[in-house]
């Protein structure tokens, strides 16, 4: 059971969405971004989620996915508009005696939780359509400039691939040691807080041992294979920007414009 | 020789990173031929893992020489060439998987080359054929099986077009079926694409596969030399802290007790027409 988990979000599927560069995804997530910081009417930030809506439906994802990523946050959302509605001054709406909801709070609540709820869910498009190694190699590419002042992005981004790599393994592995320890008798789960942590030493103790052994044992099989670092490496996967990109991007800036118009008209 | 593709000449070496030096490989002379299939026998800490590592640089004798296609592994500049040539597959199945999905994997060699991506793409194919696992291929290291991982291992040696595999203990942490299917793998290898193969184990039904079989103790070569001529030496091999084959021990029991004479029977089909002949 413990074997059959996900690594990232990635929902498979043809749309134009999970056929473009990943590096287009992340820049244009990363401008889709920066633009909801920018806008801060209501109505911008209603056309931007009309957008965010469009984008779920051209990726044939179930808009009940973008709610399921913003779960893990939903109580900072709650309070921040729960704050923002009680205590911003101005007309007041209803007067509970000892607090008092005011339309400027309301208002202000609605495009708090709006920004966080799209800042998410635009964040969450990119996950579910792109694997995570389409985002590495799109990260390690979108970098290469860095690597011209040193910067290790190769280096990084083979990190992030074993990591990826090793996560199911060592979940497999901790799943065997809590068996073997409880074999033995280990009292794993139960008690106060503190027995509880104390309670995993016995788990991640030998974890942590093997980790390096396994750390040690793939460093000698990936030199016994060649490998020293990027220098004259290729790679079997090439990125390559197509027409679909063009078309997403252009879209993108056309639909940002509209976007920045409404915000600074109305 | 012009077939000649590896060779040591009293290559030695001795670990030093222990409270006292331990000499792991002691004057080791050996030469391999093209299209060889060689078993490597010992027990643990005979030295046979760190024979091995000697053959493709990831460790370079003290004294003596390792020459491999011409080339001294002592040479820092024909490192890369030595291990492009002579391919490892380790005893761990999962700590030599670099990829998260098996194409991924049997890429990362010749992503190292400097191979173009075209050509990547052609002799991953290749290598997954050549192995059997061509339906593996998007599939993630974890979801398979200990047999799978280590054709996946293989697969992404013969993706750098080696002249020799060495497999160092890789059946050794493999179940009866997974060891089998590995075993299918390289004599397929071997007999097909007349690959170069080193094989070190210690189990002994899987050295009668072999061409010529080494046996090894204390860093030195003891016994060498055909199957069935190394395993007829039953008391020297029992002497080693080795097993021989079952059909062997028969055999050499049967002998023993003066019901057969000839030595040298190593496989069950030798042993069962011997045996009806016995039986008349």
């Amino acid at each position: 059971m413990i074997r059959n988990i996900t690594l990232g979000q990635y929902l498979p599927g043809s749309s134009p969405l999970h056929r473009a560069d990943p590096r287009t995804k992340i820049i244009i997530t990363m401008m889709f971004m920066v633009l909801l910081f920018i806008i801060n009417s209501i109505w911008a930030l209603l056309a931007a989620f009309v957008f965010v809506t469009a984008a779920f439906k051209i990726a044939h994802i179930p808009f009940k996915f973008a709610i399921k990523g913003v779960r893990p946050v939903l109580y900072i959302i709650l309070f921040t508009v729960v704050l923002n509605m009680f205590l911003t001054e101005g007309k007041v709406l209803v007067n509970l005696g000892f607090a008092k909801i005011t339309e400027e709070g309301l208002l202000l609540a609605a495009i708090v939780s709006l920004r966080v709820f799209m800042l998410i869910a635009s964040a969450s498009i990119m996950t579910y359509t792109s694997t995570p190694i389409m985002l590495t190699d799109g990260i390690e590419k979108l970098l290469a400039l860095l690597k011209k002042i040193k910067v290790p992005v190769h280096e990084m981004a083979m990190m992030m691939t074993i990591a990826l790599r090793f996560i199911p393994t060592l979940i497999d592995e901790t799943d065997k040691i809590m068996k073997a320890q409880a074999a033995r008798g280990a009292d794993i789960g139960t008690g106060n807080v503190f027995e509880r942590a104390k309670s995993f030493i016995p788990i991640l103790i030998p974890l942590f041992v093997s980790s390096f052994r396994r750390a040690d044992d793939l460093a000698i099989a990936m030199e016994a294979r060649c490998y020293r670092g990027s220098e004259g490496r290729t790679s079997m996967r090439v990125l390559k920007y197509g027409r679909i990109d063009v078309a997403i991007f252009l879209s993108f800036c056309i639909i940002c414009a509209g976007i920045l118009m409404i915000h600074y008209l109305i | 020789m012009q077939d000649i593709i590896i060779e040591t000449i009293d290559a030695e070496y001795t670990y030093q990173n222990h409270d006292y030096p331990v000499m792991a490989v002691d004057g080791v002379s050996m030469s391999v031929r093209q299209g060889e299939f060689i078993v490597v026998l010992g027990r643990n800490g005979s030295g046979k893992s760190t024979f091995a590592r000697l053959l493709n640089a990831l460790i370079t004798p003290d004294s003596g020489k390792v020459i491999v296609l011409g080339m001294d592994s002592a040479k820092e500049e024909n490192t890369w060439e030595i291990r492009k040539n002579v391919g490892m597959i380790f005893q761990n199945p999962d700590n030599q998987i670099v990829g998260t999905t098996v194409v991924e994997d049997v890429a990362f060699g010749p992503e190292n080359l400097g191979v173009p991506p075209a050509e990547i793409k052609k002799r991953v194919v290749q290598a997954l054929r050549d192995v059997g696992i061509y339906a593996l291929m998007e599939r993630a290291p974890h979801m398979l099986s200990g047999g799978q991982k280590q054709k996946v291992a293989i697969a992404g040696v013969l993706a750098m077009k080696p002249s020799c595999i060495i497999l160092d203990e890789s059946t050794s942490m493999l179940d009866p079926i997974g060891r089998k299917e590995v075993l299918d793998a390289i004599v397929q290898l071997n007999k097909k694409e007349n690959l170069t193969v080193i094989h070190i184990t210690h189990h002994m039904d899987e050295a009668c596969l072999a061409d010529r079989v080494i046996v090894v103790e204390n860093g030195r070569i003891v016994s060498q030399g055909t199957p069935s001529e190394v395993f007829s030496d039953v008391e020297k091999i029992e002497g080693l802290g080795l097993d021989v084959p079952q059909v062997t021990r028969l055999m050499y029991n049967l002998r023993k007790a003066g019901l057969v004479n000839e030595t040298g029977i190593i496989t069950v089909d030798q042993a069962a027409e011997r045996l009806g002949r016995l039986l008349g």
